[in-house]
């Protein structure tokens, strides 16, 4: 099975499902190219699983291709997964049959129609699955910008009335992200084209190279900036709350729940494992600054009167303790954050999608015009709450063991750390539970009379990603499986090791 | 280092052998109940017709098994009743490996019988209660789901095991007092009661980082192998966390405004959750950790204070409420103060915290149930102004309910009379002051149940016009009969001592110490000062009568009461007004200097990108330039690094 080119068929299949639709006739119904769409879309889930069953936990990066692409630059077109990079993939290829389900009629009006729409979450899919499987800066670059053009298109085309301003600030921040971060490509190949292989930018023999401190500072630099804008982080994560509430549900989901994560997979992959001195240089300020995204996402959330906008608040909260866990730099902390990636992706993702069929039915996002739902839609309530549940991190729903994680991770980092962001739990509760209190429940309001429940796609759509969320709540082992053997990867890269217990067993007398 | 030879005693350690043969029913007692929640919530309208019957057969069979497990381990020796079960690893990360375990030992096992057979009978009595609510399946669902959590918080071999449980009773607590959520007030205190306990959770976390950080394990088996080579402030630290958590979850102060709101539920929930099972979690989590708080004397002695300050606080709100159900929830917030405070007395306290916690479970689930049936009968009005001259129209009830009172203030022979004696009593032993605070608030509770007596089922009547209050269903008053015979038998645990005895091999043994004065007198000093109290009680409320409609001209003593000692009105002015403030300037912030000194930055771009825009007649396709346009720029950089 490992002779043949998986990871690029992986990615080939739906741009090549993205092609089809572009070129399928005028005519064709939109329910027909739609099933086109989701056939491949459930083809590369297929294969995806295949993969991840056929993965050996702890083998390194498995699946491998490489094939020298501009001798020049030293640039390969390198694939590879690790523990991490097949989670991701595997979040990828399970929300996007679920996403296109939930949004079945959502791009029926828009700039392009139902086909365009499905055509660009396509291709947004290859693309990803390009990202997270790269083990070459400069094809992860490659990849990295042209995710851009098919959200871009998501969003400009189908969102709500201000989706083309939107698009548009998505855009420059993510461009001036990727501004920053091209020089750091550039410069790796300067200085690794001083070294005795020549230039080259495959992840693997980058890693050996050691730039020097003050280099390697500004390479660091130039990454985390791209990828702190991409997470979002505090200061720049305005465009995010922007982006989130002019998108479709289904949008926000591919944005938050998988391409934010690039921002997270980047530091883990590209700032950790390549600059580890500049890294550990940087920690200090780096934990400052998601310990004031946490709180500072979380407050914001709470003054949020617009459901995207407190969801996508939310996001830039979590993504706070994601970087938290990642800069931590022991194991508890970093696989907090790995699995907190992959477990921040379903809960945000059944978030986006259950308000999304309120919102539709309502013809609002603004909360204030809710009240009373629970009465009249018991169903949608239900997926409400447990989707919200999942997010404020309840025991026995899989965000509880990745936020437990980095939350010890952080003590054993520095108790002050945590005691600072464990103020993030009491913040959750608020904004979760009064968003709840707002929409659901009291008596019923003019404007959700009549309002029908779910139907039985919608509740088939979110369905798998409750499931999944309550199985690897209380048994995240196939997860974690995978994810440790990487973590331990990173850590001998980053050069750290867990501290020991205070009080061990010889200390201990009877 | 250790702190272990100045207190010369012997902290147990945890240690269970092989669940074998109980193996079934141990797993079985969560599982029943947890797929009865399952069934009756998901099953949606199918469910409707027999989901109640369900619900009640979950736990009654949970209770059959918590029996069996029971009688297991009674006949083995005191040394072989700690069971324990792994069932899979729950996470495991670096050093920190989690199970997914169980422990089964004396003080689990006291707290599988309560929460299965008290809460057996409140599921019964809910049949009748809910009968004509169109959400009963529902109701019983959430239900059975708490009781699922409740008995994996007890029976939990983690502290993280013991999270997820804690976190489930706390989401039923929720659910279920927001369960008539088209009442705003029911749906604000149910967001209220679940922020509140966060709060406390920021303990529990820290605790389980600071264990982890500490042991490198959060098991109990082995954390209390290790507890005695720590070093005494990470002790009194951790010590503090988990008091924190017990504040939330128990409603002990500064934590306790959710519980008074939290009466918004329907009264079976008061009874089963508020009163008899997840509010007593606190002092389970205090007593469980009794190898962490033997090495630390600071922090028992905070545990002590705060429940002392608290039983003091619910016995004062308790005097001044007209609300039957706010009085009881006063009482509970006191009692559970009382059973905080023995925990804080160590291991001469463990066994009457227990104690006391199981006869309070027992008289407190019958007062509740009982006011439940008083408020059955009155179409559900709540206010003791409105009642009266209840005990001739409600005769079962009234007969269980005094036996509950009798139980509460500690009539001679009834269970409080056992239970709080001997908190009162090892309180003075070790500490006059605060023993004097416990005694002293015995006579507080004289007067204040009194008070709920005499208002409700005494004097004249006072209902409301059509009103005509009826004795509730036998599948309400049995439940009722039931709990009150335990009020009055209760007692018998303490025969010999059998309690202490039975949950030594977790709390430990206590030295002897003689109290300052002979138990026997104590006692008569006791039950003296709660006489007072009930005829002070007397005095004022049955020689005149009730007035219809709260007095407005009343001492500070009974407005402060009132309004629950200000603690909403503290938490306002001090943190949700300023927060709310502190919210509208934070969104001006976000919306005006970083993103606008983001966007700043991004402005030149924007003005760039508006020009390109049209140039290109298409502002859609900019993009691609742009894209071109960084293409270019790194060939370009690539060529100049290369030619240089």
């Amino acid at each position: 099975m490992n002779n043949a080119p998986w990871l690029t068929i992986l990615l080939l299949i739906p741009i090549l499902g993205s092609v089809v639709l572009t070129f399928l006739p005028a005519r064709t119904s939109s329910s027909l190219s739609k099933q086109v769409a989701i056939g491949f879309s459930v083809v590369t889930l297929l294969l995806g699983i295949a993969l991840a069953i056929g993965y050996e936990p702890g083998g390194g990066y498995q699946y491998e291709e490489d094939v020298v692409w501009i001798k020049l630059f030293g640039a390969h077109y390198a694939l590879g997964l690790d523990g991490l990079g097949l989670a991701l993939v595997m979040l990828t290829v399970i929300l996007t049959p679920i996403v296109m389900l939930a949004s079945w009629n959502d791009g029926d009006h828009g700039a392009w129609g139902a086909k365009g729409f499905f055509a660009w979450i396509l291709a947004l899919e290859g693309l990803s699955i390009g990202v997270f499987a790269a083990t070459d800066v400069f094809l992860f670059y490659v990849f990295f910008e042209a995710t851009l053009i098919p959200v871009y298109f998501l969003v400009a085309g189908y969102g709500g009335p201000q989706r083309v301003k939107a698009a548009v600030k998505f855009l420059l921040y993510s461009l001036l992200g990727g501004l920053v971060m091209l020089a750091s490509v550039v410069g790796l190949y300067v200085e690794s084209a001083k070294t005795k292989g020549g230039p080259t930018y495959l992840v693997s023999e980058l890693s050996k190279i050691d730039f020097g401190t003050d280099v390697g500072r500004w390479m660091f630099l130039g990454f985390f900036i791209a990828f702190a804008i991409k997470a979002p982080m505090f200061p720049v994560h305005t465009w995010l709350p922007d982006t989130a509430e002019n998108a479709t549900p289904g949008t926000s989901v591919l944005l938050v729940s998988v391409l934010d994560k690039i921002g997270t997979f980047g530091m883990i992959r590209f700032c950790l494992e390549l600059f580890p001195e500049a890294s550990r240089w940087a920690t200090p300020v780096v934990v400052v600054l998601a310990i004031f995204s946490i709180l500072y996402g979380a407050m914001m959330a709470i003054g949020s009167s617009n459901i995207p906008r407190l969801i996508a608040y939310s996001s830039v909260s979590h993504f706070g303790f994601i970087v938290l866990g990642i800069f931590v730099m022991n194991s508890q902390g970093l696989s907090g954050a790995n699995l907190y990636m992959f477990n921040h992706g379903l809960s945000t993702a059944a978030l986006f999608l259950v308000s999304g069929y309120l919102i539709r039915r309502r013809g609002s996002a603004e909360i204030g015009d809710f009240g009373g739902v629970e009465k009249v839609a018991p169903v949608l309530a239900g997926l409400f709450l447990v989707s919200g549940l999942s997010a404020l991190s309840l025991p026995g729903l899989s965000p509880f063991v990745s936020e437990l994680l980095v939350m010890v991770g952080a003590f054993v980092h520095s108790p002050w750390a945590a005691s600072f962001a464990v103020l993030g739990i009491v913040l959750v509760a608020i904004y979760i539970l009064w968003m709840y209190q707002r929409i659901m429940t009291g008596p019923v309001r003019e404007g959700v009379v009549g309002m029908r429940d779910l139907n039985s796609r919608e509740i088939f759509a979110v369905a798998p990603l409750l499931l999944l969320i309550l199985v690897l709540g209380f048994f995240p082992k196939p997860l974690l499986s995978v994810i440790n053997p990487s973590v331990d990867h990173t850590m001998s890269q980053v050069g750290t090791s867990d501290p020991k217990p205070a009080v061990t067993e010889g200390e201990a007398q009877k | 280092m250790s702190v272990l030879a100045e207190e010369g005693h012997h902290v147990p350690v945890v240690d269970p052998g092989a669940a074998g043969s109980m193996a079934l029913p141990l797993v079985l007692v969560i599982a029943l109940p947890a797929f009865g929640a399952a069934v009756l919530l998901l099953g949606g309208r199918l469910t409707d017709r027999w989901g109640h019957l369900l619900g009640c057969l979950t736990v009654a069979a949970s209770f059959v098994c918590s029996v069996i497990l029971f009688i297991t381990i009674l006949g083995r020796d005191a040394s072989d009743r700690q069971v324990g079960l792994d069932l899979w690893t729950w996470f495991s990360t670096g050093d920190w490996k989690v199970q997914f375990g169980l422990l089964y030992d004396p003080l689990s096992a006291l707290f599988l019988l309560l929460i299965t057979g008290v809460g057996g009978l409140i599921h019964v009595y809910s049949i009748g209660y809910m009968e004509h609510d169109e959400r009963r399946r529902r109701f019983f669902g959430y239900l059975n789901l708490f009781v699922a959590a409740m008995l994996m918080l007890v029976l939990a071999s983690d502290y993280v095991g013991v999270f997820l449980g804690w976190e489930g009773v706390g989401l039923a607590s929720y659910l279920l007092i927001g369960f008539w959520q088209y009442k705003p007030t029911a749906a604000a205190a149910a967001k209220k009661a679940f922020v509140i306990n966060r709060v406390g959770d920021i303990g529990l976390s820290l605790g389980v980082g600071l264990i982890f950080a500490t042991f490198g394990t959060t098991s109990f088996a082995r954390v209390s192998e290790l507890t005695s080579g720590a070093s005494g402030g990470v002790m009194t630290a951790i010590g503090l966390l988990l008091l924190l958590a017990a504040c939330g979850k128990s409603a002990q102060f500064p934590l306790q405004t959710w519980l008074l709101d939290a009466m918004e539920g329907p009264t079976p929930v008061s009874a089963l959750i508020h009163a008899a099972t997840m509010v007593t979690a606190g002092v389970y989590l205090i007593v469980r950790s009794q190898f962490i708080f033997e090495y630390t004397s600071d922090a028992r002695l905070a545990v002590a204070v705060i429940g002392t300050i608290t039983l003091l606080m619910g016995a004062w709100i308790g005097c001044a409420k007209d609300d039957i159900k706010k009085v009881l929830a006063g009482s509970t917030m006191s009692q559970i103060g009382y059973m905080v405070l023995a925990a804080g007395l160590g291991v001469a306290g463990y066994a009457f915290a227990i104690f006391h916690l199981l006869m309070h479970g027992f008289f407190k689930a019958n007062m509740f149930l009982g006011a439940g049936s008083v408020m059955h009968g009155t179409n559900d009005d709540v206010d003791m102004r409105h009642y009266g001259a209840l005990r001739k129209a409600m005769p079962v009830t009234f007969l269980t309910f005094t036996m509950g009172y009798l139980a509460i203030i500690g009539f001679p022979g009834f269970d409080g009379f056992w239970s709080k004696d001997k908190i009162i009593e090892v309180a003075l032993t070790q500490n006059v002051w605060l023993g004097l605070c416990a005694l002293f608030g015995a006579g507080v509770t004289g007067f204040y149940m009194t008070r709920l007596m005499l208002m409700t089922f005494f004097g004249k009547s006072r209902w409301e016009d059509g009103v005509h209050p009826h004795e509730s269903p036998k599948v309400m008053t049995i439940p009722l009969m039931v709990l009150a015979a335990l009020s009055l038998l209760g007692g018998l645990l303490l025969l010999n001592d059998w309690i202490v005895d039975f949950l030594s091999p977790v709390t430990g043994v206590a030295p002897h110490e003689e109290p300052p004065l002979p138990a026997v007198v104590l006692s008569v000093i006791a039950v003296l000062v709660v006489a007072v109290g009930v005829a002070i009680a007397w005095m004022v409320f049955s020689r005149r009568d009730v007035p219809r409609t709260a007095p407005t001209k009343v001492s500070v003593f009974t407005t402060a009461g009132r309004n629950e000692l200000y603690g909403d009105a503290f938490n306002d002015a001090i943190i949700v007004g300023p927060g709310k403030r502190f919210n509208v300037g934070l969104a001006a912030f976000d919306n005006g200097f970083v993103d606008g000194g983001a966007m700043g930055t991004a402005s030149a771009f924007r003005g760039l990108s508006g020009r390109l825009r049209l140039a290109q007649n298409g502002f859609v396709r900019s993009y691609a330039l742009g894209l071109l346009g960084g293409a270019a720029l790194v060939l370009l950089a690539l060529l100049v690094v290369n030619l240089g």
